[in-house]
């Protein structure tokens, strides 16, 4: 085990994929001379040069289908978006081509193509900048969506995606880039469509992903101090979804909440609540309830930034209305 | 027969074999045995088939929805092509493409693209890879001067050139954007004009004569190929048939299509294979041998199977 930060972590899982096959290159914007937006490819353009860290103009669409047109014919393409909310203008690049190509042309073609970038709210950076995008990709059968909230599943499940044969998108988090974490040594592989339980309890199970298991945990000390003891499920990988421990959780505790920086509308959430009620519904004493951003668009001013994600206290009061039912 | 006459010959036949396919496509689809949308290549045939005919095993081609043309001159079988728009099994793509998604990886065909201009950067994309392989492969990327106007193709060509992609991009300029002529979706008649503002060579010319389009092209596919520069190309061409099935064709006249058909392509081609030559014999073999191939295709995929229901979910994943 050793100690690393987010973005240190996700650049040793690319690291290590480029070292172990040439099909794997990185391009983006600002990936190599400039050594990142946010330093998580800090190093690699010395390292593996020119060819294999490609910087690009600022042409998200014409980024990601030169990604896609080069991951049918058998590389294995990262293409890192400044943050996913410039996705929105390569939304026909991965919607329309990569998520379709294998349907499409009857198996004959893959696309083991990984896009990666920070996803949701970063600090006072506004309404264009703060977006969560797990709902918009989930949607869509073709695409896997991971969104690592630890250290460890961030080197392992973006090693887990390059070596996939399908479109992974990695949603990471531009506040947990400097976060601290232990990482296991060696060839540390987090397969894709696995969710973990992080914490035991037998009051209310908490589902949440990502950024949000960071307010979650502190939240569940809280409760703690109160005799009140959370089971927190990290969903980790959103398509393909694996509710396996959080139904098992719900079956003991007969209650749920599920967390999500994500606005409130349809989505992720809206899903794990759908699956949770159908398979578990004998276990319930309650309904499931959601604790989300609220539904708005991103203001600048840093309280009301505050107030608009969820936060520690939000998701104590999510738990109290759980159990009042 | 000289070699000359042969080499026009096999073009020739190319190109019958295409617009023959094409009427019996569009006589299917008018009696219901085809569905969704069909946009046939009536007309264009020269473009495909000269251009195609630079082209080695190794080298890819990326289109659009327009693409029965371009899979028939790459070698893909007729029985492959018509039974993909008969949404049958043995089609192409297996019944989940349709007639915009003509898939064949043997030869390297990546579509068939429905959303256009997106996909010259997934052409730029199969280019990149050749280059980043090391590989002397060429891509040729078809589109319609209808898609010079959307962001993908300029995102597109500006890598492309930036880059030094093997890449050739052909706009086929059939003067219309389904029913809008060029005249009202762009302020220049030349839309090969785009390669300048990118540092990338260009041509223009007219595809009436399928050996000057395999000239020209074949100096583009030479670049690519020998020097990894991209060529914008814009080939002038017409489609006698609408946009679609669909298509009423009200925003042009009866005349100017029949003006048109007078520069036909497979007319020139006989007259000029006449002129080597070749007699009434051999054209009537070759009519003969490719309405075979045709009423083959469509017999094939007339008795061919429906795709089971297992095959809904079965490509999603790898």
């Amino acid at each position: 085990m050793r100690e690393l930060r987010y973005r240190e972590a996700l650049r040793e899982a690319i690291a290590e994929e480029m070292d172990r096959d040439d099909r794997v290159f990185l391009m983006g914007e600002e990936v190599g001379y400039y050594q990142g937006a946010y330093k998580v490819t800090e190093g690699l353009l010395e390292r593996f040069g020119a060819r294999r860290v490609v910087d690009t103009p600022i042409t998200e669409e014409g980024f990601a289908g030169v990604g896609v047109g080069a991951a049918m014919v058998g590389l294995r393409p990262i293409i890192e978006f400044m943050t996913w909310n410039f996705s929105a203008v390569a939304f026909d690049q991965i919607i329309n081509h990569a998520a379709k190509i294998r349907q499409m042309s009857g198996g004959q073609f893959a696309c083991p193509i990984v896009f990666r970038g920070p996803n949701g709210a970063a600090r006072q950076t506004g309404a264009q900048h703060s977006q969560c995008w797990e709902a918009f990709y989930t949607h869509i059968p073709g695409l896997k969506v991971v969104a690592p909230a630890t250290v460890a599943d961030a080197k392992g499940l973006l090693k887990s995606a390059i070596r996939d044969d399908n479109p992974v998108l990695v949603l990471e988090d531009e506040r947990l880039y400097g976060l601290k974490g232990e990482v296991p040594d060696g060839d540390h592989l987090v397969p894709i469509g696995l969710s973990a339980q992080v914490r035991d309890g037998d009051a209310v199970t908490i589902v949440t992903w990502g950024k949000m298991l960071h307010m979650v945990l502190p939240a569940c000390e809280i409760l703690a101090k109160e005799g009140v003891e959370c089971a927190v499920i990290d969903l980790r990988s959103l398509r393909p979804l694996d509710l396996g421990p959080a139904l098992a959780s719900v079956e003991k505790t007969g209650r749920a909440l599920v967390v999500q920086e994500a606005w409130p509308y349809g989505g992720v959430g809206a899903e794990v609540v759908d699956r949770i009620q159908r398979d578990a519904f004998g276990a319930l004493k309650g309904p499931v309830l959601r604790v989300t951003g609220r539904d708005a668009s991103m203001p600048y001013n840093k309280h009301l930034e505050d107030l608009t994600i969820p936060s520690v206290d939000t998701v104590v009061r999510g738990v109290r209305a759980v159990l009042a039912w | 027969m000289a070699a000359p006459a042969d080499e026009l010959l096999g073009l020739y036949r190319q190109m019958l074999l295409i617009r023959r396919f094409e009427e019996a496509a569009a006589k299917a689809y008018s009696q219901g045995k085809i569905g969704g949308f069909l946009h046939l290549y009536i007309g264009q045939e020269a473009s495909a088939v000269g251009a195609l005919a630079n082209l080695n095993a190794g080298d890819a081609i990326v289109g659009t929805y327009r693409d029965h043309g371009i899979a028939l001159a790459r070698g893909m079988s007729a029985r492959a092509c018509m039974a993909e728009l008969y949404g049958k099994v043995t089609g192409c793509s297996k019944g989940l493409g349709g007639s915009m998604h003509f898939f064949d990886a043997e030869r390297r065909m990546l579509g068939g693209d429905g959303i256009v201009g997106g996909h010259v950067a997934v052409a730029a994309g199969v280019a990149f890879a050749s280059k980043y392989r090391d590989r002397r492969e060429v891509t040729l990327c078809f589109l319609g001067e209808g898609s010079v106007s959307i962001g993908g193709f300029h995102e597109a060509l500006s890598l492309a050139a930036l880059w030094d992609l093997p890449l050739v991009v052909i706009v086929e300029n059939n003067e219309y954007s389904m029913g809008t002529p060029l005249s009202r979706t762009l302020a220049v008649h030349d839309t090969s004009q785009k390669a300048h503002g990118y540092g990338m060579a260009s041509d223009r010319f007219g595809t009436s004569d399928v050996l000057e389009v395999k000239r020209r092209v074949g100096e583009a596919v030479a670049r690519a190929r020998e020097t990894s520069k991209p060529t914008l190309i814009e080939v002038q061409t017409y489609r006698y048939r609408g946009h679609s099935m669909s298509d009423p064709g009200k925003y042009r006249t009866a005349d100017e299509v029949e003006l048109r058909k007078k520069t036909d392509p497979i007319v020139k081609a006989e007259a000029d294979l006449r002129a080597l030559g070749v007699g009434d014999a051999d054209i009537a073999r070759i009519e003969a041998e490719v309405e075979a191939e045709v009423e083959d295709a469509s017999r094939f995929a007339e008795e061919s199977a429906e795709p089971g229901e297992e095959l809904i979910e079965a490509f999603t994943y790898a």
